[in-house]
This record gives C-alpha cells, sequence and structure tokens, in this order.
C-alpha cells in the first residue's frame, strides 16, 4: 500500500538532539522521609524520534521529565544532550505542560516571543513569532489574551510558544491531558505533523495508551514509584497511523497487561 | 445556524429596544423636572430677601437659572448632542436630586433660618469663599498635593521595592519581615509628636509620615503577591532560557501587579488621613490648615467649601488611581472583578 512505502522513507533530519539517560535515580524529602521517586532509569534516544513514557499515575514520569528539562538535578545518574551533560535549562529544552500556563498578562503574540525575549534576541528575531503563530493557525488571535481562548487555542499557544525557540528536543507533559476528546485527535495529527516537519526529538508522557501508540516511535513503559523500565516497545508503523489497526490494538492489549490492566481488555 | 443566528438577533435587539422607549416616555421628564428644580433653587434665591448679609445671593440665583436653561435646552435637543446628550440623559435623575437639596439648604439657611445661623451657612456664601479667598484656598490646594504627591510618590516607590525584595529574597526577608511586624501596624499618626522634634522640618517630617503611611500597605500586598506567583510561571520561564533578572521584572512583578494596586489603594486612603492630620498640627500650609485657621476665625463657610475642595481632590486622586489601574491590567478583563 502507498502508506507502507513511506515507512521506509522515514528519516530523521539532523535538528533533533540525542538524549541520554544513564543509571538516573531520583528521590524527594517528604517530612523528613525519602522517597524514591525513579530508580536506575536507563534510556538512550536517537536525534528526531518520538518517545512516549507510559506508567499509572504518578509513578514520577513527570519527574523525569523536570529532570531531562534541567529544572532539576537527579540525586545520582546522569542525562546527557548530545553528550554535554543537562546541568540546568536551556532553550534547546523546552517543555509543554499539561496546563497551558499562558502569562495572563501577556497577549498571544508576547507569550509566544516570551522565549526569544528571555534570550534577549526577539528585536532580530520577530518574524519568527509570527511564523509559529502562523503554523499552530492562531494568527488572527496574535492580539487576544489568553482568557479569551478555549482550551484547544491555549494549548496550541503553549506549543507555539515552545516551537519558537526551535527546540531540538521537545517535551511534552500530558499536553492533551485536559482537552476534550475531539480537540484532542485534531491535536494528535498536529504534533504528528509538526513532528514529521521539523525533526525535533520528541519525548512525550501520557497515560493514554492509544496516544502513545498513535504518535510514538517507541512506547516506554514504567513500572510503579520508584519508576523503572519495564518495557521498550517500539511501534513499527508508519504515520499517519489508524486508529483501529489489529497491530496498534494488538500493542495496546500488550501494554494494558504490563500496566496490570488486562482484565479491562 | 439559522436557528441560532435568528435567536441571537432577536436576543440582542430586546434589550435595545426597551432602553429606548424607557428613554421616549422617561427622560424627557427627568430633564425637565431636573430644570425645573433649578429654576425653583434660582427663584428662592431671587425672591425672599436674606436673613444675612451676603453679597453673592443675586449671582448666584442667575448661575442657577443659567443652569436650568442649559438642562432645559439639552434635555429637548439630547438626540442631536451624540455623547454629551447621552451622558446627560444618565446623569438627569442626579441633577434633579442635588437641584431640589440645594433649593431646600437655600430657603432653610438663607431665607428662614430653619437651621442656626452661624454653624450652617447658605451656598451663596460658600461661593463668597470660592471668589473672595480664591488665591489663598488655591495656595493651600497646590501645598496639600505637593505635600501629598512627595510622600505618596516616595511611600509607593520605597514600598514596592521593598515588597519585591522580600518576596523575591528569603534573605532579605529575614531581616526585614519582623520589623515590618513590628513597626508597620503603628498609625503613622503616632509618630507625629516625634517626627516633628526629629525632621528639620514639618515639611520633611509630614512627607515621612505620608510615606510611611503608604508604604506598609504597599509593601505588604506586593510582597504577598510576588510570594504567590505560581511556580509554573517560574519553570516555564525558565525552560525558555530566563534568567533572574527577567523572572523578577517579566514573571514575579506582572503576576503581582493586581495585588500591588489594591496596596495602593488602600496606602492612598491611610496617607489622607496623615496629610489632613499633619497639617493641623503641624505645617503652617495646605487645606488641613485651611480648616483649622478657619475654624478659628469661626469662619463656617469657609469650612464647608474647604471640605468640598478636599473631598474633590481626594477622589479625584482614587479616580486617577484607577484609570491608572485598569490601563495598565487590561488584561484581568474578565479575569478577576473588586
Amino acid at each position: 500500500m502507498v502508506v507502507q512505502s513511506t515507512a521506509e522513507a522515514i528519516t530523521y533530519p539532523a535538528v533533533g538532539a540525542e538524549l541520554d539517560i544513564e543509571g538516573v535515580s531520583h528521590a524527594f524529602d517528604i517530612d523528613g522521609a525519602t522517597l524514591p521517586v525513579l530508580d536506575n532509569v536507563n534510556l538512550a534516544i536517537a536525534p528526531g524520534e518520538f518517545v512516549a513514557l507510559l506508567g499509572p499515575s504518578g509513578c514520577g514520569k513527570s519527574t523525569l521529565l523536570r529532570l531531562v528539562a534541567g529544572l532539576e538535578n537527579p540525586r545520582s545518574g546522569s542525562l546527557r544532550e548530545d553528550e554535554v551533560r543537562i546541568t540546568g535549562p536551556h532553550p534547546s529544552r523546552v517543555v509543554v505542560f499539561q496546563d497551558p500556563t499562558l502569562f495572563p498578562w501577556r497577549t498571544v503574540w508576547d507569550n509566544v516571543a516570551l522565549g526569544l525575549e528571555a534570550q534577549g534576541i526577539l528585536k532580530t528575531q520577530r518574524h519568527r513569532v509570527d511564523a509559529v503563530l502562523e503554523l499552530v493557525g492562531l494568527s488572527s488571535f496574535r492580539n487576544a489574551y489568553p482568557h479569551q481562548l478555549s482550551g484547544g487555542m491555549a494549548q496550541r499557544v503553549a506549543l507555539a510558544r515552545a516551537l519558537v525557540n526551535d527546540p531540538k528536543i521537545l517535551v511534552l507533559d500530558e499536553p492533551l491531558g485536559k482537552l476534550d476528546s475531539l480537540t484532542r485527535i485534531a491535536m494528535q495529527s498536529e504534533l504528528v505533523a509538526l513532528w514529521q516537519r521539523k525533526g525535533f526529538t520528541t519525548l512525550l508522557v501520557t497515560h493514554d495508551v492509544e496516544e502513545a501508540l498513535v504518535l510514538a516511535n517507541r512506547v516506554i513503559v514504567l513500572s510503579d514509584r520508584p519508576a523503572r523500565i519495564k518495557a521498550d516497545i517500539a511501534v513499527g508503523r508508519p504515520y499517519p497511523r489508524h486508529r483501529g489497526d489489529p497491530y496498534l490494538a494488538e500493542l495496546r492489549k500488550q501494554i494494558l497487561g504490563l500496566l496490570g490492566l488486562e482484565a479491562t481488555w | 445556524m439559522s436557528t441560532y443566528s435568528v435567536s441571537d438577533t432577536t436576543a440582542a435587539a430586546a434589550p435595545r429596544a426597551a432602553v429606548t422607549f424607557s428613554n421616549l416616555s422617561g427622560s424627557y421628564g427627568v430633564g425637565l423636572a431636573a430644570s425645573l428644580a433649578w429654576l425653583a433653587f434660582g427663584a428662592s434665591c431671587l425672591y425672599w430677601p436674606d436673613v444675612g448679609d451676603w453679597s453673592r445671593t443675586s449671582s448666584l440665583g442667575i448661575g442657577a437659572i443659567v443652569i436650568a436653561v442649559f438642562i432645559l435646552f439639552g434635555t429637548l435637543s439630547a438626540d442631536y448632542l451624540g455623547s454629551a446628550g447621552q451622558a446627560l440623559r444618565k446623569r438627569a435623575p442626579w441633577l434633579l436630586a442635588f437641584g431640589a437639596l440645594v433649593t431646600l439648604w437655600e430657603v432653610a439657611t438663607a431665607k428662614f433660618a430653619w437651621l442656626p445661623l452661624p454653624f450652617f451657612p447658605p451656598p451663596q456664601s460658600i461661593l463668597e469663599v470660592y471668589t473672595d479667598d480664591l488665591p489663598r484656598l488655591l495656595d493651600s490646594v497646590f501645598a496639600s498635593i505637593k505635600l501629598q504627591l512627595g510622600g505618596y510618590i516616595i511611600g509607593a516607590t520605597v514600598g514596592f521595592v521593598t515588597g519585591v525584595s522580600i518576596g523575591w529574597s528569603q534573605k532579605i526577608g529575614y531581616w526585614v519581615h519582623p520589623v515590618l511586624r513590628f513597626i508597620g501596624p503603628l498609625p503613622a499618626t503616632a509618630w507625629l509628636p516625634i517626627a516633628f522634634f526629629t525632621f528639620p522640618s514639618s515639611w520633611s517630617a509630614s512627607t515621612f509620615l505620608i510615606a510611611l503611611a503608604t508604604g506598609f500597605p504597599v509593601t505588604v500586598l506586593t510582597w504577598s503577591g510576588v510570594a504567590s506567583v505560581s511556580s509554573a510561571y517560574y519553570d516555564v520561564a525558565r525552560t525558555l532560557g530566563a534568567k533572574p533578572s527577567f523572572l523578577v521584572l517579566k514573571v514575579a512583578i506582572p503576576a503581582a501587579l493586581p495585588h500591588v494596586f489594591v496596596g495602593l489603594f488602600m496606602g492612598l486612603g491611610s496617607s489622607f488621613a496623615v496629610l489632613v492630620v499633619a497639617e493641623m498640627i503641624g505645617v503652617k500650609a495646605g487645606l488641613g490648615w485651611y480648616l483649622q485657621w478657619a475654624q478659628g476665625w469661626a469662619a463656617y463657610a469657609n469650612m464647608y467649601a474647604a471640605l468640598i475642595v478636599m473631598s474633590l481632590l481626594c477622589s479625584g486622586a482614587i479616580t486617577l488611581l484607577f484609570r491608572t489601574r485598569d490601563h495598565l491590567l487590561v488584561w484581568q478583563k474578565g479575569v478577576v472583578k473588586w
């Protein structure tokens, strides 16, 4: 079939960065007690790969993302972006959170311009803001304030705010988790299209198995807290993927089994 | 689709039609009544003789009749006057009430002395103050504005900077917080006797006190505003490459601004109180001083005149502050109202 032939043609553009997570363990101190969150996580992600992290609620997925973003440093182990150790946040690794967290006092345009402004390059790079707003289809809302936007639009602005920095690694922390199912399906396709076009490495946290299977090259299944890698599943299907694909349905059954939910199948 | 648009238009049209209809039946009536009330005020000035000796009675009466004529023509031609006509229509009930009130006031004081006389001066004696004692009154107004503005700006600036500092830095908070806790709640007027001794001039002492009265609420609210900024905003800004200075200036401060304005509003109120007390006790200028001076001469009309000016100034300052807030916090429309 036509779809099959494009599968062979997928090559990752050089824009994405390689991400190495080596022996990472992390813990939180809560009321004097130490709560282990991540237990010796090892993960190598190739440039341009789309990796989904699946795991039970509260298992430490989001903590792993915060470590990748550089918002926190791990207790042990190391994370490297293109062989350079991650020690703090950097605009080459941008996070889109579950809540859009747009700045309510800034217009859509100013929200998207945030990264360029923070890096002090906005004056010469204004066209990038316009271009990325065009890309997510919100050019006509450039002067709107966040409270005037719907949930899906706000999340698209958050995505634009990340993409304007031309990230090498896009970190998505359940970005579609709070959207209604129709908006969600539409934005999943948009996300795949953007990723294919831009070629950044993508790390997506989700607890929606179907979403992971429709979007990612690889699905990593994590265990209960403290999170360890339980399974590393390659999804060898071309894009755009069909939700009713029996191959994906079989994978879904397998993954639900790993998450201890086989009875629901 | 068509159902939607039909119901939409009828919903929008109905209240508009209702307003127009009530305007046709009501607004002319109220406007004409307001005109009559002012005519009555003018006539009451001119018709009965004064019980006392006031020089501005006839000018006041003529002025009131001129106002009545303006209201009359304004009401009749409101449809052709654009926004001014609309504004007149909206305020017609107030014009009516105010006209009735001054008529009653005129009759009760200058004409039949139902109210004891030196303590309740008639409208024309207050007009007399504004015409005959204008230079002194203006001097007082300028002195008050100068003192208030200086103290308020200093207090608001220092309070804002202090609030941001202790909201941002725990180390600064450690030192400033107890001091604030101890000194802040003390009413600024309690410092008056000491301040007038220790400061080189009564003017600098009053400036200090006004700044103190303004500074405390501004500090506390700026601080709580900065401290309550969601950490998610900082996370977002940091992953986008923001440096600490950006986090303070472009994240913490704009997010705290609604709180800051509550502080500025509270500071304005308490600084007015300090201003008047300081002028009554130590400073030899300003509206507070004018009030005190008028009382000394039993010049009751001057006291009322000064009170009216003072209230106009205070409400003007608060209006100005609200306008500034609305301008800076447009983004809040539909989010919060207070």
